[in-house]
């Protein structure tokens, strides 16, 4: 067989596939999560960071394709392996126990494919904005009337989309289960990668768990903050028309969108 | 399929004297054992009911006692593997309250004790449980794929002839130690039994290791794990989903580092593969 094909299709190959593309999609988490935070430093922050993002160009879709490619081939070895890890075990014990394995390693797949269902809402909702199309499209009142409406409003999009409960309950539970899967996932890298030995084990052990509380926190601060009044948009310094300060034609075109 | 005989049968003392014997000691238990007449049929739990069992007793020999009272009544025995009884062989295996060797930390099935269990306890003995493993009969199973594995290894280079000189050849203690650790491995199965993919990658993991850490397995030290693992995997065993199951219920406590180790080997002898071809023996 040729030697590539017979790495990708071999047990050990696949856990390196998953391994890496694990370790890109964390990457992403941590980026991810840092940017969103930015919401806390109020609309102009936010904002104008959603366009240094857009203005990357054909740089973000080489992001974007390599992540995609990452999240695609996760998921197809995922499946393999655990296809394979069913078959070689046609009959199952009476008796059912466990020594140590904790419950987050014998859930990945069930915490993968509901985090996969997440990520496919989530960028339906605020990347293609086909769930709420109307709060997808705010924009900022423009600068320059001559310009047009101003920058993309991801601050009100973001809040308006949070202020429904079904959405940052979906939310919630999404990030919670993602950590639950990095909570072993991130440990299980060094494994894989033939990284881990009993002096580190404990460290991993450790750190996983602390970098999936620290996402889970880091992400939830925002649809909480937003459920709870922490996070409004009435202090909008040019979101909302009336206390613009030059209410004129970009305002108008803001409130047309918005209707 | 914990299916029963419906009504479950009392195995009375064939000595009458065990009791005073043992100065009194005695347990009785409920059992629920494998049966399978051979590899095609259908298996299912069976209930015994024993009493009379002296707490000096292990497990296998609290077996030979049951076999015993079955075949002064005339019933087929429950045939289980063993062969050392001193937890060296790598041969008893037992599945035990759905834990491979029973869960008494780093001992085999032969080295467990019925004293470790409460009177009256309920008590599951099942076969390893693995496509790769089928069932011969009742609680034997079949490990030639391990043997198959082993095989596609190969040999080491070494010089035949007169036995070299000790010290010739230089081995780092770290090295020796390692390889050491890696070779107690008995191949008796049970990593494959604990782990919930039946992923025998424990086992093969040892077995590379003890070679690939010495000078005299560097020869072969790239097509040994590339080989190794593709026979591992033609043999239907499953992943590694990095739980270490296995090395829980080790009865020579293998360290699961050694996965680590296959896992970087078999990474680096597949990135020579592609680039300058090894010519791998199994595809
Ligand atoms: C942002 C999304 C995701 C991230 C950051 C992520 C991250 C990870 C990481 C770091 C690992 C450990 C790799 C290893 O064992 O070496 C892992 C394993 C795993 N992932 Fe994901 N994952 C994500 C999405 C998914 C999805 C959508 C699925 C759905 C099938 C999935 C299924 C699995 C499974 C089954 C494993 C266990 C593999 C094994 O232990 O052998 N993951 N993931
Ligand atoms: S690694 Fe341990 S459990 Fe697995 S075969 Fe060797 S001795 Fe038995
Ligand atoms: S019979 Fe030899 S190890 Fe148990």
């Amino acid at each position: 067989m040729n030697p590539i094909l017979a790495f990708y299709r071999s047990s050990i190959g696949r856990k390196w596939v998953v391994a890496i593309t694990g370790l890109v999609l964390f990457g992403f988490v941590i980026g991810h999560m840092l940017g969103n935070l930015q919401m806390f430093w109020g609309p102009d922050q936010i904002n104008s960071y959603a366009v240094h993002l857009r203005d990357l160009g054909p740089l973000l879709w080489i992001v974007r394709i390599v992540l995609l490619t990452c999240f695609v081939l996760h998921i197809q070895c995922t499946i393999a392996l655990a296809r394979a890890n069913r078959a070689a075990r046609p009959e199952k014990y009476a008796y059912y126990a466990t020594k140590q394995a904790s419950k987050a390693s014998r859930t990945m797949i069930v915490s993968g494919l509901i985090v996969l269902s997440f990520v496919l809402f989530h960028l339906m909702h605020f990347t293609f904005g086909w769930i709420d199309a109307r709060n997808a499209n705010l924009h900022e009142a423009a600068q320059d009337p001559l310009l047009g409406p101003g920058r993309h409003d991801v601050y009100r999009m973001v809040i308006a989309g949070f202020n429904h409960w079904p959405v940052s309950f979906f939310y919630l539970l999404g990030i919670g289960l993602l950590c639950w899967h990095l909570s072993h996932g991130f440990a299980s890298v060094f494994q894989t990668l033939g990284l881990r030995n009993h002096r580190v084990e404990g460290f991993l052990r450790w750190t996983s768990g602390g970098l999936a509380a620290l996402v889970f926190l880091g992400y939830c601060a925002i649809p909480l903050a937003v459920m709870t009044g922490i996070l409004t948009d009435t202090n909008h310094p040019f979101g909302t028309p009336e206390q613009h300060p030059d209410a004129g034609h970009g305002a108008k075109t803001a409130a047309a969108v918005a209707r | 399929m914990t299916s029963t005989n419906g009504h479950s049968q009392t195995l009375e003392t064939d000595q009458p004297g065990a009791a005073q014997r043992h100065g009194g000691k005695v347990m009785r238990f409920h059992l629920k054992i494998w049966r399978q007449a051979n590899p095609q049929s259908a298996g299912r739990m069976v209930d015994y009911e024993i009493d009379n069992v002296p707490t000096a007793a292990s497990f296998l020999e609290m077996l030979d006692i049951l076999n015993e009272r079955l075949v002064a009544r005339g019933e087929d025995p429950i045939e289980h593997d063993s062969d050392c009884r001193e937890g060296i062989c790598g041969t008893c295996s037992l599945t035990i309250n759905g834990i491979p060797h029973g869960g008494q930390r780093g001992s085999a099935t032969c080295q467990l004790h019925m004293r470790t269990f409460r009177d009256g306890d309920t008590i599951y003995v099942e076969p390893w449980r693995a496509r790769p493993f089928p069932v011969i009969k009742d609680l034997v199973i079949d490990r030639a794929a391990f043997d198959r594995i082993i095989q596609a290894g190969g040999f080491i280079t070494a010089r035949t002839g007169s036995a070299p000189e000790a010290n010739a050849l230089p081995v780092p203690k770290v090295a020796a130690d390692l390889a050491m650790d890696a070779a107690a491995c008995i191949g008796c199965g049970a990593c494959v039994a604990a782990c919930k993919n039946s992923s025998a990658m424990l086992f093969t993991a040892a077995k590379i290791a003890h070679l690939n850490y010495l000078p005299q397995g560097q020869a072969e030290k790239d097509t040994r794990v590339l080989n190794m693992v593709r026979q591992m995997d033609k043999e239907g065993f499953g992943g590694c989903t990095n739980q270490y199951e296995c090395s829980a219920v080790c009865p020579k406590e293998i360290d699961a580092a050694f996965i680590a180790k296959m896992n970087r080997e078999y990474a680096l002898a597949s990135l020579k593969d592609i680039t300058t071809g090894l010519g791998s023996a199994v595809d």
